[in-house]
């Protein structure tokens, strides 16, 4: 028989309710006061399987027994099976080969929490990491950020480190801490987890930023396509200021940190950190020159430490378990995890943490299980819209930010895109282009004028209109573009571009050997 | 219908609610767009003259932004990712089917007013690629019926 405390999880995560995880939720609530049983229904994140959502737990023998994927057919069947067996179970969660595997730091708690209660979040180690910054000086805490190793995850990889000194050392009457939730890179979803999963972590990650450099207040800039992760972030802001750890004189210390959400209104540019400051201002989000450096002139003129969602929530742990701790992992210069996300055409698509190192070819086969649509694996895109195509036979490169652009590709925020063998290669190029010209914030002529000349460009070549002259073309174009472009919108574009050309000469009607100089 | 008078009393408040925070253009813009589903002409000079800005600063932000809208949408949003992850699913197919059955491009709203067809790059739900978002709900794995089917129409036979 059923305790009477029993307690099943359910994300509330918004890619599980994308299949129906509010509706189960809803079904074991009916069928439970149906059966007149008590229940508990803990609303999580997701734990990342998503193949398996929506994946119900179960507090049971040894840990959390999962069943998944569950729909509302499948409720009455679990109930009479007293959540035991069946054909939908899975065993204890953690014992699924996809998490077992991995290296869970930054995710550690999502999935397995109720992402806005403050009492979960400490009684799963959550803020031990603000504690020690609270007890150690700045000096202390900008140190323990340098000697981890930690790099921005937003894609360029910049040192946290040295940014959140530049900020410490800077003298004005106000500073603050911007957070880049603008996750614009098609094939990436680790934020949003995050912060409909665990936002309490990077609540105390910004608080962490804000006393190591005097900041008092913060912002969390968040796209407007995720309606989801707004509302539990601005959930998250007030349980975290209601116990007092945020808002003033935070746990009696004297430091003061507001935090305040901000939507964006769609537009993919906003996702470079200038372009976002000016968003942020109100106005429309154009990139800005550099310099000067955000860090010294950044929101409203002020020192501003911009950072993305994984940068801000590592550093919880750093704090915590100590710089050496996350150093251990990783490899050469890229150190501690990363969250892969695994996109696009993939059987078993899904965050996978691991330390920096692990191969494509890990991520995507044993990991990912392959194509979903069970066909060759043909070309892999990684680091969203501006990240290189990597063609099958490269699959072996590490995930490594070093060894990704010394063979021409970049590992951006760790989304890896894949698609099978009916891709059609000139196409996905073209669309590079066409990305570019929709969405440049059109301040800088390479990127403004350049992508929408790129798609005509490649129109001609895959009409086979002067193709080779048109390729010479395309080449140049690119090359003004990646030199003379004010940011990575128009700057990177010819990743994409460039390395679809290079590793599949066919799809753009080139015999198969032709090798690009770029 | 609503008299100019209470649109413009309505403009008012929320221009007045949304005064006090840093950079009040853009949230402003966004709450208008809340409140009214769109942003009437008249906000674009009364948000100018509340924030002393002009009107064209005021156009400027209003027109850079894919989600602003100067025009009313239709009463279902139907909105397809077309980016890399749900292309590498077979989005584009889902998008044609879905535009041959209204009859629009994306962008465009269907002559009753009852569909508006957007695209968007990306809703985060990439690992269960097609996305698309169906009057303000997420769905993963999308077919063209189900998109349909989600504001009560079925999938026009081929011809």
């Amino acid at each position: 028989m059923m305790s009477e405390e029993m307690k099943i999880f359910v994300p509330r995560d918004s890619a599980a309710k994308s299949v129906g995880a509010d509706e189960v939720a809803a079904a074991i609530e009916a069928e439970a006061s149906k059966r007149g049983l008590d229940l508990q229904i803990v609303r999580t994140g997701s734990r990342g399987m998503f193949w398996l959502e929506p994946l119900l737990e179960v507090e049971g023998r040894g840990g959390r027994q999962g069943f998944g994927p569950i729909s509302v057919e499948d409720v009455p069947a679990l109930f009479d099976a007293n959540f035991e067996g069946g054909g939908k179970a899975l065993g204890l969660v953690e014992e699924i080969p996809f998490l077992a595997r991995q290296e869970r730091l930054t995710f550690a708690r999502c999935g397995i929490i109720d992402p806005v209660s403050v009492e979960d979040y400490r009684a799963h180690g959550g803020y031990e990491g603000l504690t020690r910054a609270l007890g150690i000086s700045q000096e202390e805490i900008v140190t323990a950020v340098t000697d981890s190793g930690l790099r921005g995850r937003g894609g360029a990889g910049f040192p946290a480190g040295i940014k959140w000194r530049t900020v410490m050392d800077a003298k004005a009457d106000q500073k603050y801490i911007c957070c880049n939730a603008d996750e614009g890179d098609s094939g990436t979803y680790a934020d949003r987890m995050i912060m409909e999963g665990d936002p309490l972590l990077l609540i105390e990650g910004m608080t962490i930023a804000a006393i190591a450099v005097g900041a008092t207040k913060g912002f969390i800039y968040i796209r407007s396509e995720y309606p989801d992760a707004i509302a539990t972030m601005k959930e998250a802001i007030q349980a975290a200021t209601a116990a007092n750890w945020l808002g003033y004189d935070i746990q009696g210390s004297g430091k003061d940190f507001v935090l305040e959400v901000r939507s964006g209104a769609g537009a993919y540019i906003c996702g470079e950190e200038t372009s976002m400051l000016d968003s942020l201002e109100g106005k429309r989000g154009m990139v800005r020159a550099k310099p000067p450096l955000p860090a010294l002139q950044g929101l409203f003129g002020k020192p501003t430490i911009v950072n993305n969602v994984l940068t801000l929530a590592a550093t919880p742990t750093v704090l915590a378990k100590g710089a050496d701790f996350y150093k251990n992992y990783g490899v050469g210069r890229s150190r501690g995890t990363q969250p892969f996300q695994l996109a696009g055409n993939i059987k078993h698509g899904g965050l996978v943490e691991k330390a920096f190192g692990i191969t494509l070819k890990e991520l995507i086969f044993d990991f990912g299980g392959g194509t979903r649509s069970g066909r060759p694996v043909r070309a892999v895109q990684v680091g969203g819209p501006l990240g290189a195509y990597v063609p099958d036979s490269q699959l072996d490169l590490a995930a490594d930010y070093e060894i990704m652009a010394a063979n021409g590709a970049m590992l951006g925020h760790g989304g890896i895109v894949v698609f099978d063998d009916t891709v059609d290669m000139a196409a996905q190029a073209r669309f590079a282009m066409e990305f570019c010209s929709v969405e440049s914030c059109g301040k800088c002529t390479p990127c403004r004028i350049g992508s929408t000349r790129g798609v005509e460009v490649i129109d001609r070549i895959k009409a086979g209109q002067d193709r080779e002259k048109n390729i010479a073309l395309l080449e140049d174009l690119c090359r003004v573009m990646t030199d003379g472009s004010l940011c990575a919108m128009g700057g990177l574009t010819p990743m994409p571009v460039m390395s679809a050309l290079k590793h599949f000469p066919g799809d753009f009607g080139l015999p198969e050997k032709k090798s690009v100089t770029h | 219908m609503q008299s100019s008078e209470t649109v413009s009393e309505r403009l008012s408040q929320v221009i007045e609610d949304n005064k006090g925070l840093d950079g009040p253009c853009l949230p402003t813009l966004i709450a208008i767009t809340q409140e009214f589903g769109y942003v009437p002409p008249e906000a674009v000079p009364m948000l100018a003259k509340a924030l002393n800005l002009s009107r064209a600063e005021v156009h400027g932000v209003l027109s850079f932004y894919h989600e602003l809208h100067t025009r009313p949408q239709g009463r279902h949003v139907v909105r397809l990712c077309r980016a890399e992850s749900c292309q590498a699913a077979g989005c584009e197919a889902v998008a044609a089917e879905v535009e041959k059955t209204l009859g629009v491009k994306p962008g465009d709203t269907t002559a009753d007013g009852e569909v508006t067809l957007e695209t968007v790059y990306c809703f985060g739900n990439c690992a269960l690629s097609p996305a698309a978002m169906v009057d303000g709900r997420l769905m993963g794995r999308a077919t063209a019926e189900r998109v349909l089917g989600a504001i009560g129409k079925s999938v026009k036979a081929a011809e």
